[in-house]
């Protein structure tokens, strides 16, 4: 396990070192509010660009996991760059990665579990650059579930990754 | 028939803050060491509960007749509830409170099939000192077995109680009783989603329940200090998930030492000097002791796999722990010193939370395998393993003082239409029978059984 995440995120430096976007920097803004939406002139609605809600519904905000499973499936990191892209674009925002669990294990194990999973999403963010003094961690193991029910449908979608903009 | 003498043993013990209780031996007069026939073997099986009258104690007015029903029936709940005794209804006694004080008619009792019979007075000084004394007759021997009295302020009759109610155990079984015990746990209230989950305090039997904190940050597995008046836990305070300390006394909280990241799983050492726990930082957990005096912190063990819910065996000598380092979830021990790690579960599916007995002979699990949690125990070295109980969720076993019983917690599973989640707390006897409901006003889970109260 351990040797996969360290591959993964090599290959993910090696990634950004082939594209420093700069083309991206011109866009990012100080403040972590209301930015111009130079994208979006012509939407009168929708989420505020650099928003909580416009990552949420834009970028994507979790990502999920396998049973008893920490390492990032294709969907996961497809998600994740998007958020690394998102992230270096709007510079000022700061994040907390949680790591959740489902309920099918014991209370101190999947506590330890979704630490190891706020960290594969912390440390495969900070290999595509997004600086680690922005990415807080922290492990809510199965105490937050974000969908009732004891079935492998909630399950799959309580072993998740969120990136919650502060 | 019944003069009987009273020797005086042991001084004064402490209790609280206001109960002294001074406890001396009501010894019988003519104490022929007949072959007493009141004895159970609670290591077997299933033993058939012994038939024990518990009379009502003779009061001397009408607040001290009231105490003494009142004892009766904290007394009777709690031989009940340990499986080993069947109370026989009052309504077939032979005998009033009042008409034993001038002797037992231990025939009259054989034929309402009383094995164990129980009396009592309690007398009240104007001053509001009350003196409870208890007898316990073996009915088959027509002889007293044990007498003790105590002295309390009116409000400590119930801890008297439950103190009568370990000698009564003790005498019958041999063992230590553990109805002079508190549990800790996480009283849970609030829809699935949004859980709202409280440190909480209760007598074993569910008397004199209080909450300790407010519900407003999330706390988890809260564990009893030797002393039982200390408490540690885990605390979401200000959103930074670390092991904190609670006394019970001063309702004071403080964070247990300066770590890097989310501290975990704490439970104290058995002198009570130090706290062991789980260190996680950067994806990894690992096992440190935070010596109390000195606070300095001592890294047991450094593994690149999840190591947690470290328990000390009572002796200090050794721990055991879960680890995932070799592929699954399974229990290891290992020294003090983090040395002599060996693995000791091969079963299948997985293995955690582990607690060693208090009599040091076995270790409590919760196992996971198939679609199914057990909560099981199995020999330090590895052999004997046994299942007590399956559910779909039953987790975190807790040992009573004596070893031979273990409480847990039981959740249901979620329903479809929102059907609220379900947990409740259980206990069990070692030998897989007498499962029972512990009453919670709320539902309840990580339940912590305290020593037997000092």
């Amino acid at each position: 396990m351990r040797f996969k995440i360290i591959s993964l995120v090599a290959v993910a430096m090696l990634a950004t070192a082939c594209s420093s976007k700069p083309e991206q920097t011109a866009t990012a803004t100080t403040g972590g509010t209301a930015a111009p939406a130079p994208a979006a002139p012509a939407k009168p609605s929708g989420p505020v660009p650099g928003s909580a809600e416009d990552f949420i519904v834009n970028v994507g905000d979790r990502v999920f996991f396998g049973f008893d499973k920490f390492d990032l499936t294709p969907e996961a990191t497809a998600t994740l760059d998007r958020q690394a892209a998102w992230l270096k674009q709007y510079k000022a925002v700061t994040i907390t990665i949680e790591g959740h669990a489902d309920e099918r294990g014991t209370r101190e194990y999947n506590l330890a579990l979704g630490e190891r999973r706020a960290n594969s999403v912390k440390n495969y963010l900070t290999a595509l650059g997004v600086e680690a003094a922005r990415v807080q961690t922290i492990s809510y193991g199965k105490e937050r579930p974000q969908v009732v029910g004891s079935n492998e449908a909630a399950w799959t979608q309580n072993r998740r990754g969120v990136t919650v903009i502060n | 028939m019944q003069a009987n003498a009273l020797f005086s043993t042991g001084g004064w013990r402490v209790v609280g803050r206001f109960i002294a209780l001074v406890a001396v031996v009501l010894a019988a007069g003519f104490a022929a060491p007949a072959r007493a026939e009141l004895e159970i073997d609670i290591t077997s099986g299933n033993p058939q509960p012994i038939p024990i009258a518990i009379t009502n104690f003779a009061g001397d007015n009408p607040n001290a007749t009231q105490i003494g029903q009142n004892i009766a029936g904290v007394i009777s709940a709690n031989l009940e509830r340990s499986g080993l005794f069947r109370p026989l209804g009052p309504a077939r006694f032979v005998q009033t409170p009042d008409s034993l004080k001038t002797g037992v008619r231990f025939a009259d009792w054989r034929l309402i099939q009383a094995q164990g019979l129980v009396t009592g007075t309690v007398s009240q000084s104007p001053d509001g000192r009350t003196r409870i004394e208890f007898r316990l007759f073996d009915v088959t021997a027509g002889q007293q077995v044990t007498g003790l009295a105590y002295t309390v302020q009116a409000d400590g009759w119930r801890r008297v109680a439950h103190i009568i109610s370990d000698a009564i155990y003790k005498r019958v079984t041999g063992e230590e009783g553990y109805f002079d015990t508190r549990i800790v746990y996480i009283a849970e209230s609030g829809p699935a989603l949004q859980r709202v989950k409280q440190l909480a305090i209760m007598d074993q039997d569910g008397q004199n329940h209080r909450f300790l904190t407010d519900g407003r940050v999330l706390v988890l597995t809260p564990r009893f200090s030797p002393s039982t008046q200390e408490i540690t836990y885990l605390s979401y305070f200000n959103n930074r998930p670390r092991v904190y300390l609670f006394n019970i006394d001063t309702g004071r909280q403080e964070v247990l030492g300066d770590f890097p990241g989310m501290t975990f799983a704490p439970r104290f050492s058995p002198d009570g000097n130090k706290v062991i726990m789980s260190l996680a930082t950067s994806g990894n957990s690992d096992i440190y002791t935070l010596d109390l005096r000195t606070r300095r912190q001592t890294q047991l063990t450094n593994h690149p796999g999840i190591d947690t819910s470290p328990s000390f065996s009572p002796d200090g000598s050794r721990v055991v722990f879960e680890s995932d380092r070799g592929g699954s979830q399974q229990l290891y021990t290992m020294n003090a010193d983090g040395s002599d790690v060996k693995r000791i579960t091969f079963g299948q599916g997985r293995y955690g939370t582990p607690v060693w007995s208090p009599r040091g002979d076995l270790i409590a699990f919760t196992r996971l395998a198939g679609d199914k949690f057990y909560i099981g125990v199995i020999r330090p070295d590895g052999t004997g393993e046994r299942l007590l109980t399956e559910a779909y969720h039953v987790e975190g076993p807790t040992w009573a003082p004596n070893g031979r019983v273990l409480m847990f917690f039981k959740e249901r599973p979620s329903g479809q239409a929102g059907k609220q989640r379900q947990a409740k707390l259980y206990s069990i006897d070692l030998t897989g029978f007498n499962e029972r409901q512990v009453l919670t006003p709320t539902d309840a889970s990580d339940p912590a059984w305290s020593p037997l109260i000092p």
